[in-house]
């Protein structure tokens, strides 16, 4: 099969639009363009914070200036001007905060119906609770009352710094330190909302908790952060979804999430991450550089990521699991799909510290046209983590003969009791299988979606029920006719 | 068994290249509803590439002649439509998709097949209770629809899977490239059941093979000898019984062994 024979099929995919890309019109207050100490305490400000918090912030910001930029992952990018952003960009008609949904501007409540996540009482999503985070502030929380009942706290990052100081004070920073690493530490130092949740022991949160972000406004950036506390005994399961405009330029996320377990508890954590990934030709697109880490605190916990990466110009994360508790559990489930120019780098770090701790890594990467997926992870096996066991596997579909896929497992372990196993397959939709399933009468771009979804199930069916359809759905649409 | 004078398929002088290789030279054939042609000949003598072009694999080009399939012009449809419109090649070499299980590719090949006729799509229920019964009937195991397309497969097995999507898809011409090989005796068998049913209800069928004690079970009505990418003999079941005691080496026309 020639090159060129697969081009043309390829092209069609590489023409398929962004469906997330419309700009709301709203009028934004917005810090200047900049980062200084000045910045800071002008984000502190606006929001009120208290004198902690902006100590915290200073103290990340002084830590991040002796850091160097790094660049080790394997991408390649522009060098981000961080003077360039803006750091602070709200709605003005949020300026002083929702009091509640009734207040919210309906452009936005638009915006997100749009997006297919209603905010509104009649067409909220059934037994799914939503905060939306719009730019840099929390746009409305659905079912707060609800929850509240049963004491479940589901709000804003700015609400709980106001109403929960302790909670925050206390476990803010205790799983990603401040300088854990660039992102992270820029994101401490300039973060502006996102979301919280916390579990009162013993109670299994009654529905889904989710999390809508959407970058609206031009030349920023988005920092949010999300810190989920289950406290013993407790059960939560989140979801967190992302889209951004259409821009020609790169817009940086670098968020921060932080995940706290304690004895028996369980913190399911899947994200949806469809950022505007950029144009056909590589321009544009959302640098999405992530720190997630959960941390198993106490016995018997158990922390589980999935997430299904369609979007964003390069994505550059590695959610993980620091297994402390003995008898610990850490999953990650992960699908990766990279298509035109995009660029991926995403993996998982499960490291073993307690006795007879366990962890399981499920990686799905799919490139397409000029994309490059890597997967990049680290299991660590630590002198006091008696008897840990680690399975590993990692897939690669490749579509096309122009794309490319890598594996780095790093495998470091301090015990000889240790069980560690790797797999690693790939596989590419080649001209001979397209052809097989045509002859049966399957349109080419059907067979892909059928690949596709065959090579993606297992990971599918960890997302909740209420998103597994629209994810698979939405894999169809980042990967249709890319056949090659 | 010729059960319509009209032709299915109209081959007249097909040429067929892959790349600047010419592969068949001028090919003219009719088939009929439910006519079964027996294509034998020499290894690179062409028989495969005539059930790939039909099929429209891209990388055979037809460069000159013209191909009919139910009076529409078949060199003018995409691979896919041409499957829609009944037209079925089972692969001497079936390939796997890992991850696609059996069961859900036959079925989104058959609701394809079935909303091109206008029909209305097979939900999963009523697609495994045929699917079920016509494995049983192929001396498939019922877990073969569970397993992944072809993947793990063994040689026959793939075969075998050949034949259930011919009997769920009921085309009205299937070519068959080497449909016996890897197969045991009751593969054969069910070939031949197979065949003389679905022939029975007007499907037209295509057969290569070297094996004359199957060709001769399937009673054809024509045997062909391709030669050099031309039909260098046309004749009944006794050309394949001649080819058969002799070899190709026999032919006078023949140019490679």
């Amino acid at each position: 099969m020639g090159a060129s024979d697969q081009a043309a099929p390829l092209a069609q995919a590489l023409e398929r639009p962004y469906r997330h890309g419309f700009t709301t019109d709203v009028e934004s207050d917005s810090l200047p363009p900049g980062l200084d100490e000045g910045t800071i305490r002008a984000i502190s400000l606006r929001k009120r914070e208290p004198e902690f918090l902006l100590k915290w912030r200073l103290a990340a910001y002084e830590r991040w200036l002796t850091m160097p930029t790094p660049e080790w992952a394997h991408v390649h990018m522009q060098p981000v001007d961080l003077q360039a952003l803006c750091y602070y960009s709200a709605p003005k008609s949020l300026k002083d905060g929702p009091k509640s949904l009734a207040d919210v501007d309906p452009k936005l409540l638009e915006t997100y119906e749009k997006l297919g996540v209603p905010l509104h009482e009649r067409a909220r999503l059934a037994g799914v609770a939503v905060d939306a985070v719009f730019d840099s502030v929390s746009v409305g929380t659905t079912f707060r009352e609800q929850l509240h009942k049963v004491g479940v706290i589901f709000c804003s990052f700015s609400h709980a710094v106001e109403h929960y100081p302790e909670l925050i004070e206390r476990y803010m920073g205790s799983v990603v330190p401040v300088a854990d690493n660039y992102y992270a530490a820029l994101n401490s130092a300039v973060f502006s909302d996102g979301s919280f949740v916390y579990i009162p022991k013993g109670v299994r949160c009654p529905m889904e908790l989710s999390s809508y972000f959407r970058i609206n406004a031009k030349g920023t950036g988005q920092f949010e952060r999300t810190l989920i506390i289950a406290e013993e005994g407790s059960h939560v399961s989140y979801l967190e979804g992302c889209t951004a405009p259409q821009r020609d330029e790169n817009q940086l996320h670098a968020a921060v999430v932080e995940l706290v377990a304690h004895d028996d508890a369980y913190i399911k954590y899947s994200t949806v991450q469809n950022w505007y990934p950029g144009d056909e030709n590589g321009l544009g697109g959302i640098y999405n550089f992530v720190t997630k880490r959960g941390l198993c605190a106490g016995k018997r916990a158990h922390i589980s990521w999935t997430q299904i990466e369609t979007g964003s110009a390069i994505t550059w994360k590695y959610p993980s699991v620091v297994l402390r508790g003995d008898d610990s559990r850490g999953e990650f489930h992960s699908i990766a799909v990279s298509n035109h120019f995009q660029q991926a780098d995403t993996g998982t770090k499960m490291i073993h510290l307690g006795k007879n701790t366990s962890s399981r890594i499920v990686s799905k990467g799919i490139s397409a046209g000029n994309a490059q997926n890597s997967y990049r992870g680290l299991v660590r096996i630590s002198p006091g983590a008696a008897n840990a066991r680690n399975h590993t596997q990692c897939d690669s579909l490749l579509i096309g003969p122009k794309c490319g896929a890598h594996t780095f497992p790093y495998i470091d372990t301090a015990r000889s009791d240790a069980v560690v196993e790797h797999e690693a397959t790939t596989t590419r939709i080649s001209q001979d299988r397209l052809f097989y399933c045509q002859q049966r009468g399957i349109h080419p771009e059907d067979a892909t979606a059928l690949i596709v979804g065959g090579f993606c199930q297992s990971v599918l069916e960890e997302l909740p029920m209420e998103f597994a359809l629209e994810a698979k759905a939405l894999l169809a649409v980042s990967l249709e006719g890319s056949v090659g | 068994m010729i059960t319509s004078t009209t032709p299915l398929l109209q081959l007249d002088a097909l040429r067929v290249a892959i790349g600047e290789k010419t592969i068949l030279q001028s090919i003219s054939l009719d088939v009929a509803p439910g006519e079964l042609v027996v294509l034998m000949g020499a290894n690179g003598s062409g028989k495969s590439t005539l059930g790939l072009a039909l099929a429209g694999h891209p990388a055979y080009h037809t460069t000159q002649g013209t191909a009919r399939f139910g009076g529409a012009d078949l060199l003018a449809m995409e691979p896919q439509d041409r499957a829609r419109a009944g037209l079925f090649l089972s692969f001497q070499a079936p390939p796997e998709i890992p991850g696609v299980k059996n069961n859900l590719f036959i079925r989104t090949a058959m609701n394809a097949v079935r909303a091109a006729r206008g029909e209305e799509p097979q939900d999963a229920y009523d697609f495994l209770g045929s699917a079920k019964a016509a494995a049983t009937t192929l001396g498939l195991p019922e877990n073969m629809l569970s397993r992944p397309v072809n993947d793990g497969f063994s040689g026959g097995e793939r075969k075998r899977n050949e034949l259930l999507q011919l009997s769920l898809l009921r085309p009205r011409l299937a070519v068959l490239d080497e449909i016996d090989s890897g197969m045991d005796v009751d593969g054969v068998r069910a070939v031949v059941e197979l065949v003389q049913r679905l022939r029975s209800e007007g499907t037209a069928f295509i057969v290569v093979s070297h094996y004359l004690q199957l060709i001769e079970s399937l009673q054809p009505d024509t045997v062909l000898r391709l030669a050099d990418g031309q039909i260098a003999e046309r004749g009944d079941i006794a050309l394949a019984q001649r080819i058969a005691r002799t070899g190709f080496v026999q032919a006078p026309e023949l140019t490679e062994a």
